[in-house]
């Protein structure tokens, strides 16, 4: 039985730390919490930064190496903040069979932006999903969380120009 | 608690709705409720009087997505539900009114269709016709007589040798005999063992598992209770995609309900039987459902796969021998325990018994989820149960086996659908995702789509992956824009070879399939592309 370190101290004192350091604890502050500490952080503050990435390096005693590596290494994991409103395109099969790429260029075209990036003000990021497995409703999007079927062009632009606002 | 007491039990649940005359059904799977089934659902059950003596209830997939939101209404007395299509709140009058009646013809959908008639349910047994957050629901209809079956009557040795018998094949895609996988487990001496249930199901263009879990989570839970039970494992996981966030939702009430009422933790029903499950929670990356590359995951490091042997039968999870099964085989487990493995066995081909799981999208008519006995042919899947191809196009192909898979042309779509027939013909059965493709499909470029996709989900620790999967659709890309030559070709298929023998796991080995198969029967197409001819 080795002696547990201290804990540092959350990088500010909001309360959102609280459910982190909580996942944390009920992993016994094990290695293995790693993946379950970062989807808590970026569930609660929407994406991984570098003083959370530090935190829960130190919590779980890991290198900031390892915690960086698993944090690039998968998709989910953004670590840079999203817009106000998050738009993801899905690119699944069925979807591209349907036309997710037409999509992807209308956006570009009315709003500039490519999967992966945020408008200027802030206020629409774009993101693209391999398959968020509603193919029955090919081309499906997800607009902050609603999952949209059969989605055409037009609509599609309709919908987001009017919750990016 | 032994078989009597279950059934007790389940009469009681039972007879709380004895003087109910109807049943209201509402799929409550997420792709209807993208299509708004929600406010359907709040609709009926307000429409709904005392007077009615009908229950109102969420209940899961029931298939024919592409008419979503679905309604079915069960009444007392007949044998089969009436089911209504494309509901929208305001019928929600309509359909109260008309209980006990004929069915509103405006939106009813015949359950005579083929799509319907042509399947036969096993895994699917329950989907669309029990609530999925109810654990009462799950006991109702029979759920945990076979685990409790298992824990009671049959030693851990007899589970195996039912599983054997049963003939049942992995339907993550790989089609490894299930009996024989659970044995070479349960024969490592080893305190501990981990049962894995793998619902990462990353195959753009299949949702199989993703309906299973939301709409029958405790039939997974019982699976693999049962595998721990055969094998020796006091301890499970759930490795589930982020990207599904209903079937965790769903999967995490079932493991806490089942819990509370004893039917997983310590001593389950009371026997000398442990057993625990946890969610762990994807993060977006396809390699994840190779085996070594998720156990990799759940231990918390990057998802990359390391050389097998040893079989994570032998060294799994934390080292310690791990069992990893896909949500559909766990799916499987308890009708063959209730039934046996002599009954499964009957159903299906020689060499592929069961049924299947398929998710129908693409160019075709009737998109959804169905359930066939292997060995359906194509041709009868595509045309009788999807309806076939829309817009009066012509068929071209159906992908099969996602990224790992291949293209079917036409003249092979009297095939009976099996796992070595599909092999044959340069494809997989993979878990079941049927993409169909009609003639404004490109077979080039929906090969360089499949590269494309190998290519960033490629997790860099195998140089022919990470550096011949770039190189591949740098040269179909080049072909898909009439700028290749006829050395470009050659140079594809001598690194298809090269990828397909050298890679580290099955990612890789599998990468160059789309490209071989679009090779195999469309090769016109890519001749058609060369420049200078």
């Amino acid at each position: 039985m080795s002696l547990q370190h201290a804990k540092p101290a959350p990088p500010s004192d909001d309360k959102r730390w609280k459910i982190i350091n909580a996942t944390m604890r009920r992993n016994g502050y094990a290695d293995h919490a790693l993946i379950e500490a970062l989807h808590g952080v970026q569930d609660a503050f929407g994406y991984l930064d570098e003083p959370s990435l530090r935190f829960v390096a130190e919590s779980l005693d890991l290198p900031l190496s390892k915690v960086f590596g698993v944090a690039t290494f998968y998709h989910l994991f953004m670590l840079k903040p999203k817009g106000r409103h998050a738009c993801v395109i899905c690119t699944g099969t069925a979807c591209y069979i349907k036309g997710a790429g037409g999509l992807i260029e209308d956006i570009e075209g009315r709003f500039g932006v490519n999967p992966g990036e945020t408008t200027p003000d802030n206020a629409l990021s774009i993101l693209s999903a391999r398959c968020v497995g509603a193919c029955g409703l090919a081309p499906a999007v997800v607009l902050d969380g609603d999952v949209l079927g059969k989605v055409t062009g037009p609509d599609l632009l309709q919908r987001l120009a009017e919750v990016a606002q | 608690m032994n078989l009597d007491d279950l059934e007790d039990m389940a009469e009681e649940i039972r007879a709380l709705d004895a003087d109910l005359e109807h049943e209201v059904r509402v799929c409550m799977a997420a792709s209807c409720q993208s299509s708004g089934a929600a406010p359907v659902l709040e609709a009926i059950k307000g429409a709904v009087a005392e007077g009615h003596r009908c229950k109102v209830k969420g209940v899961g997939c029931m298939g024919l997505c592409s008419a979503g939101p679905l309604v079915a209404v069960q009444s007392r007395g007949t044998a089969e539900p009436i089911l209504y299509r494309d509901v929208a709140a305001t019928d929600a009058a309509e359909i109260v009114a008309s209980l006990g009646g004929g069915p509103v013809g405006r939106l009813h959908q015949p359950i005579e269709a083929p799509f319907f008639a042509r399947q036969q349910k096993i895994v699917l047994q329950n989907s669309g016709i029990i609530d999925p957050e109810s654990f009462k629901g799950y006991v109702a209809v029979g759920g945990y007589a076979a685990m409790v079956k298992a824990l009671t009557e049959m030693t851990p040795t007899e589970v195996l040798r039912e599983m054997t018998a049963s003939g049942l094949r992995g339907r993550g895609g790989g089609g490894y005999p299930t009996g024989l996988k659970w044995s070479t487990v349960a024969k490592m001496p080893a305190d501990q063992k981990y049962v894995i249930c793998n619902a990462d199901e990353g195959d753009p263009g299949a949702f199989m598992d993703r309906a299973v879990l939301e709409s029958d989570p405790h039939r997974v839970l019982e699976g693999m209770a049962i595998a721990a039970y055969a094998i020796g494992a006091n301890k499970g996981y759930v490795y589930v995609r982020a990207e599904y966030p209903l079937a965790v939702e769903r999967l995490k009430t079932a493991i806490r309900k089942a819990k509370r009422s004893g039917f997983l933790g310590a001593h389950i029903c009371e026997t000398q039987f442990d057993f625990e499950v946890e969610i762990r929670l994807g993060a977006g990356a396809f390699v994840c459902g190779e085996e070594t590359a998720l156990m990799a995951s759940i231990e918390g490091g990057r998802g990359q796969p390391r050389p097998r042997p040893p079989y994570p039968a032998e060294s799994g999870l934390w080292g310690s021998p791990t069992l990893i099964n896909n949500v559909e085989t766990f799916a499987n487990v308890a009708p063959i325990i209730s039934n046996g493995g002599d009954w499964f066995a009957t159903i299906g081909t020689e060499r592929s018994k069961g049924t299947k799981v398929f998710a129908l999208a693409g160019r075709i008519r009737n998109t959804g989820l169905i359930e066939v006995p292997m060995g359906t042919r194509l041709r009868d899947i595509i045309d009788d149960i999807g309806g076939g191809v829309p817009d009066g196009r012509a068929f071209k192909a159906v992908q099969t086996g996602g990224p790992s898979g291949g293209c079917i042309p036409e003249a092979h779509l009297d095939t009976p659908v099996d796992y070595d027939s599909l092999k044959a013909l340069g494809t997989m059965m993979g878990s079941g995702g049927m993409i169909i493709m009609d003639d404004t499909s490109s077979m080039v470029d929906v090969a360089r789509y499949f590269m494309e996709f190998c290519m960033s989900e490629s997790c860099g620790k195998c140089v022919p992956c990470r550096a011949g999967t770039y190189q591949m659709h740098g040269l179909l890309a080049k072909i898909a824009k009439a700028q290749g030559t006829r050395a470009d070709l050659a140079l594809l298929e001598d690194l298809c070879e090269v990828v397909q023998a050298t890679s580290l796991c099955g990612l890789g080995q599998t990468a160059p399939n789309p490209v071989l198969s679009t090779l195999r029967y469309f090769r016109d197409e890519y001749e058609e592309k060369l420049a200078g001819g």
